[in-house]
């Protein structure tokens, strides 16, 4: 209902579609792996947007809890991924 | 505060942050796009300081621009420098152009629905009144919940549950990454310069880190922004050069990576015995509670964040390695302790 | 009083970043771009922490300032030299 809820929450919607594009279409591994913590990044976006109250408000904790705990588990996640990544090309390399 | 300034503001933040994404995500070069969305990190920290979540800010910028971003230009390291040729493009388009061009239109019509959708549901979401209910059981609780930090109460007492299912993540990641195979091969030493950098940096990410610890319950800070700022000291520490960068040897370590889990199922599991709910805390001790099962999760997430950026299982050898390139021979079953893995996955010759 | 010096403080601090990141784009070689980003965002940074002195509510948040101004500057002019070690390195080997 704030303007600045509206606007960051909007960016977030676009970000996540331009990140799913990437993910789903892009021809390097990495980009793709880049395309999916952007789309985490979006949907962290429209999160702390509903969170937000205003200039002088407190904002609502339980969003921001959630979107820390997100940060944290997209991180374990490119993890992983590169670390599969690796040893993708690995186990080509050695055939 | 001038409306139209901050307005202003808001629109140039959100220009940026939409240019970044688009260029991080739709260039051809890898290292160009990993640079790229280092910067888009970073500017999203701002947005989250301007939305007033500054525990989120925190942690967007250690974890999310600067690990995030360490962990995939180590990532790119030992790849020569990939562009879309015209081979990978051969490779990867097929011959069959039409049906690319089909696939490519589907998946564009499939993101522009469900950018539309997820606007649709956010309008929806704006047009009834804020839902305050949640935030007003926080704030009535906050003077039992021990810390008086309201995101850090949410985090460790009233969603506890979830914070331990978020380090149960963290360990299974790590587990996987060990299963992987060894780490990568090091750095050597940089030069003075970044030596002597290293030499006063290091102390300061450590005290640094145990400040956001200390201070995370009554300011915006804990344990993930503080394990966060562990794992970076552990990364300048590998990039000059060093061997053990930090991390305890063999048992030690797997105990330090498997803490943050046991030192939640220790309290909860000790509360049930005593006859309180799983994780709820008295609150006289809630306090202290939070405080330790903090330490254990930040020393938990420091480790593996600092494993993810080593890329696997660490040698805990001091041999130095053969200089001939070698791809590491995996063997199912042996840990790294054993010499011939250490000399064939150890350092191979350094790239300049 | 405070408010214009501040803001003079914050323009000219803006300046400079404008001027180094022109010469990002502009300068021809690695070298000369690298000097140019480091040295004008560095001073920009200065004139910008020194405009948000001026504001600051009491002495610890001034300390603060100055010092993130310090350790940027030490970690741009480590980072600078890395970068250009390396070029010069891959340079000298072909």
């Amino acid at each position: 209902m704030l303007t600045a809820q509206w606007l960051y929450g909007i960016t977030g919607c676009l970000i996540v579609a331009l990140g799913l594009r990437t993910a789903l279409l892009h021809a390097l591994l990495l980009q793709r792996v880049i395309g999916i913590n952007i789309m985490g990044a979006g949907v962290f976006l429209m999160l702390i947007a509903v969170a937000y109250r205003g200039p002088g408000v407190a904002p609502d904790p339980v969003p921001q809890a959630l979107v820390l705990t997100g940060i944290v588990v997209a991180v374990s996640a490119t993890a992983l991924a590169l670390a599969l990544a690796r040893r993708l090309t690995a186990e080509q390399n050695n055939d | 505060m001038n409306t139209t300034a901050v307005l202003v503001f808001d629109i140039l933040l959100v220009l940026s942050l939409l240019s970044l994404a688009a260029a991080a995500l739709t260039t051809r070069d890898a290292h160009r796009s990993i640079i790229l969305f280092m910067a888009f990190g970073l500017v999203l920290a701002l947005a989250w300081g301007r939305l007033m979540a500054p525990d989120v800010a925190l942690a967007e910028a250690a974890i999310g621009a600067g690990l995030s971003g360490a962990l995939l230009l180590a990532a790119v390291r030992e790849q020569p420098r990939q562009t879309l040729t015209a081979e990978t493009k051969a490779v990867h388009g097929g011959n069959d152009a039409g049906l690319k061009v089909i696939l490519q239109s589907v998946v564009i019509l499939l993101c522009v629905g469900l950018a539309a959708t997820l606007s649709w549901a956010l309008a929806h979401a704006f047009d009834s009144a804020p839902n305050n209910a949640l935030a007003q059981a926080v704030q009535e609780n906050l003077a039992t919940s021990g810390v008086s930090n309201p995101v850090t109460a949410v985090l460790l007492n009233f969603r506890a549950y979830d914070t331990l299912l978020e380090l149960a993540v963290l360990l299974t990641a790590v587990l996987g990454i060990f299963a992987l195979g060894p780490a990568r091969p090091g750095y050597r030493s940089a030069g003075p310069v970044f030596d002597s950098l290293a030499h006063w940096l290091v102390p300061v990410l450590i005290l640094t880190a145990g400040y956001l610890l200390w201070v995370g319950a009554h300011a915006p800070g804990g344990a993930f922004q503080a394990g966060a700022i562990l794992a970076a000291a552990g990364v300048v520490l590998r990039l000059s050069g060093q061997r053990t960068v930090g991390l305890p040897q063999k048992r030690v370590l797997h105990i330090v990576i498997a803490a943050g889990v046991g030192m939640f199922l220790l309290v909860g599991l000790s509360l049930l015995v005593l006859g309180r709910p799983f994780l709820g805390y008295p609150p006289a001790w809630a306090g202290g509670l939070i405080l330790l099962i903090e330490t254990a999760a930040m020393l938990a997430i420091a480790a593996t964040l600092l494993l993810a950026f080593l890329g696997g299982r660490p040698q805990s050898q001091r041999l130095h390695g053969t200089l001939q390139p070698v791809t590491p021979t995996l063997r199912s079953g042996q840990d790294a302790g054993t010499i011939t893995e250490s000399r064939n996955s150890s350092e191979e010759k350094r790239p300049c | 009083m405070i408010d214009i010096v501040s803001s003079l403080l914050i323009v000219s601090g803006l300046g400079f970043y404008l001027a180094g990141s022109i010469g990002l784009l502009r300068l021809p070689d690695l070298y000369s771009r690298l000097h140019a980003l480091t040295k004008a965002d560095n001073l920009g940074l200065g004139l910008l922490t020194a405009g948000l002195t001026l504001h600051a509510q009491d002495l610890f948040i001034a300390i603060k300032l100055a010092l993130i101004w310090l350790a940027v500057l030490a970690a741009s002019a480590a980072s600078a030299h890395l970068i250009a070690q390396h070029a010069r390195r891959r340079e000298t080997r072909t």
